[in-house]
């Protein structure tokens, strides 16, 4: 066969698949160039307002826009672009809250530090992996000194954090500490110990049973009328301690799902071995278990991530309430498309990223034996 | 239901108060700076701008405290707070005072154990609408549709107003506060009613301000002031005459580009006012150039007022109930003496 006759080939196979799927009848022609028209219209009409006809720094007359009036929107009627300028004004505030920008390099740091601590977790066949490990565990004290300080550094009081530093806080660390709890809250609800086993049982269901702003309200306005005077344990430190149990209820429930499906057998022949029930679990039931129960456990992680933005409620300004304050600036009020737009950007990227990888690794983790 | 809740309010409260904070001056002068519970975000009244500081008539008075305790109006902390954690964040001792448009009442101020030590803003609920309608008082609202926030204590006003004036009105229920500014812009009613300052913080946010007007109708009481813990009446004298001298700076007219010049006045309350005539400082546990310190660093009431929110801000707020009792408003301080 000659070139032109494969390529004859392939492109007659390309309009039967258009044939048959976008034009086969004359209803399906019409809904097919109904929808093109549409897509065309939103689409076009989207990217031009968020990059075409927006404004970045500059404005259409070149002037730096330092002010809302300074938007061409603003400026020219019929105009209608974004003014990104408020999200470049603001950015520091974004990112880092309210943390004085000359000690900003720490935040810096530890964002640039964080896939060095999780890359191990994440991946197994990456070299050194040992090293990365280790690392991981020493993260999360090196992450607390830069942020707060301490000898050497200048004390930053988290009433100081903000924006992303603390949306991926409180993500990031109450995933990260709800994880073996509940784990251990898991086991706990199979145990054959009665005493463990209620207790495991009552605080799950209690958790669950209440909506994480209530937990929010209660650690935050509850706890430090209990505590003795001077005793103020730390805003956001109440906050994580909310987080974290909510996420440890909710993640112990997806992974009783996958213990239960491991079948009794399973256990039976490792103890009939003579394995102990630590040996049983961590070496022949947990694997396969967290295996099955990837799908849930993500799914309660995206979740979470974006709970945290409730924290707004209690007067913290996550990545969320830094907008909302941006918004009530004078100078900036009423971008509310720009703001929204850039912080469901930020969210969709975190949260996608995990999607992902919760994919490729249930992908990798397929053996097809259960 | 209102039982428990009140129980369970005392209880709270009970707890809270056992905690008791003796002292609020030393804690303060100790650690070093203020700690003042402010707005999470509210134009002109208290938020961060584009470097991160604080701004705004609210915060200024959390600045006028730093700058009579340490004598640098920059030595506080904010604390965002929302309204509904306010004022246990407060009783809590997390903060050493709470200056965050919060209405003084009679049960905030005897059952929730607060002292609120002055009013720093009159606001009252008010009505705007689109000029065009050519309406100039309340009075000729008769038929007109309402966007009012479902449950709060605006609605009951608007109720009792128009029946008080036997006027009838159809209203639009909405949920929040932004909500009803995109209802009343969007034309879905005529009237959009809050309190005053809100109105004039949506109307600067329009294309077009100038195109709607808020009637001079105020038909409701909401004097907004820094609050602090009940049980430290010594504290609670601190940050009274702190906006004192604010107010006082104003009637004597000592601004923060005259203070040295009006050391050499001949009117004794200046003299006083300005720690030139030593002494009262020491009564308040302040030093004697406190109130100087303030007119300084923080300004007179006036210019705190017109640098935020004024005629000449986005907000464009006259002065009106604001103004000095003798410039017809009803501003006053009590004399310093």
């Amino acid at each position: 066969m000659s070139t032109s006759a494969i390529q004859n080939i392939s492109h007659n196979k390309y309009y039967n698949w258009l044939f048959r799927n976008l034009f086969s009848s004359w209803v399906n022609t019409l809904l097919t160039i109904i929808a093109l028209i549409f897509i065309y219209q939103v689409g076009s009409f989207c990217l031009n307002w968020a990059i075409f006809a927006a404004d970045f720094r500059y404005n259409f007359q070149g002037e730096l826009i330092t002010d809302r009036g300074l938007c061409s929107k603003n400026i020219m009627p019929g105009e209608y672009g974004a003014c990104w300028a408020i999200i470049y004004a603001r950015w520091d505030q974004f990112m880092y809250g309210l943390y004085p920008i000359e000690e900003a390099w720490r935040v810096n740091l530890v964002y640039a530090l964080l896939p060095l601590a999780i890359i191990g977790i994440l991946f197994d066949k990456i070299p050194f992996r040992k090293y990365f490990i280790y690392f991981t565990f020493v993260y999360p004290f090196l992450a607390y000194f830069m942020l707060y300080g301490g000898p050497g550094l200048s004390v930053v009081g988290t009433n100081k954090w903000g924006g992303l530093l603390v949306t991926l806080f409180l993500g990031v660390t109450g995933i990260g500490l709800a994880f073996p709890l509940s784990i251990l809250l898991a086991l706990g609800r199979r145990s054959k110990m009665p005493i463990i086993k209620s207790l495991c049982v009552v605080f799950i269901e209690f958790i669950r049973g209440v909506p994480l702003i209530t937990l929010l309200f209660t650690a935050n306005v509850m706890l430090p009328l209990f505590l003795p005077d001077g005793v103020n344990p730390d805003n956001l430190l109440r906050a994580l301690v909310a987080v974290t149990l909510f996420q440890s209820a909710y993640m112990a429930e997806a992974i009783r799902g996958g213990l239960q499906a491991i079948p009794r057998g399973q256990v039976e022949a490792a103890q009939s071995l003579g394995l102990s029930y630590w040996q049983t679990t961590r070496k022949i039931v947990l694997p396969q278990a967290l295996k099955i129960a990837i799908p849930p456990i993500v799914n309660t992680c995206i979740g979470l991530f974006k709970d945290t933005s409730l924290v707004l409620i209690i007067g913290l300004f996550d990545l969320l309430g830094i907008g909302r304050a941006a918004l009530a600036d004078m100078t900036w009020t009423k971008l509310y498309y720009e703001v929204y737009v850039f912080i469901s950007l930020v969210f969709f990227i975190f949260c996608f990223g995990m999607s992902r990888y919760s994919l490729y690794l249930e992908k990798k983790l397929k053996t097809d034996n259960i | 239901m209102t039982k428990i809740k009140s129980l369970f309010v005392s209880l709270v409260l009970t707890l809270g108060l056992s905690s008791a904070f003796a002292g609020t001056l030393d804690t303060v002068k100790d650690r070093g700076k203020l700690m003042c519970g402010s707005n999470t975000g509210l134009a002109g009244f208290g938020n961060p701008n584009d470097a991160g500081v604080w701004e705004g008539i609210d915060v200024d008075v959390c600045r006028a405290v730093a700058a009579a305790v340490f004598g640098d109006s920059t030595a506080v902390e904010f604390v965002p707070t929302t309204s509904k954690v306010r004022f246990t964040v407060l009783q809590s001792g997390e903060i050493d005072m709470l200056s965050r448009n919060t209405t003084w009442t009679l049960s905030r101020d005897v059952d929730l154990g607060l002292e609120f030590v002055g009013v720093n803003y009159y606001d009252g609920q008010g009505f705007m609408v689109n000029k065009s309608l050519g309406v100039s008082s309340a009075m000729e609202l008769d038929g007109a549709s309402v966007c009012i926030q479902v449950g709060t204590t605006t609605e009951m006003n608007l109720a009792d107003f128009f029946k008080a004036n036997s006027m009838s009105y159809e209203s639009v229920p909405v949920e929040t506060n932004s909500e009803a500014d995109a209802a009343y812009t969007a034309g879905r009613c005529d009237v959009y009613t809050t309190d005053a300052s809100g109105l004039y913080a949506s109307r600067a946010g329009y294309p077009d301000p100038s195109a709607h007007v808020v009637l001079p109708e105020i038909i409701s009481k909401e004097p907004l002031g820094p609050a602090v813990r009940g049980n430290d009446s010594e504290w609670a004298d601190v940050v009274r005459w702190s906006l004192n001298a604010m107010i006082i700076g104003e009637e004597l007219g000592i601004n923060s580009g005259n203070v040295e010049a009006m050391k050499g006045s001949k009117n004794p309350e200046v003299l006083r006012l300005l720690g030139v005539e030593a002494g009262y400082g020491a009564q308040l546990g302040l030093s004697d150039d406190w109130a100087a310190n303030i007119l300084t660093q923080v300004g007179n009431y006036s210019e705190s007022f017109e640098k935020h929110i004024g005629p000449n801000t986005p907000i464009n707020i006259q002065r009106g109930l604001n103004a000095l009792y003798s410039d017809g408003g009803i501003l006053y301080a009590p004399p310093f003496r």
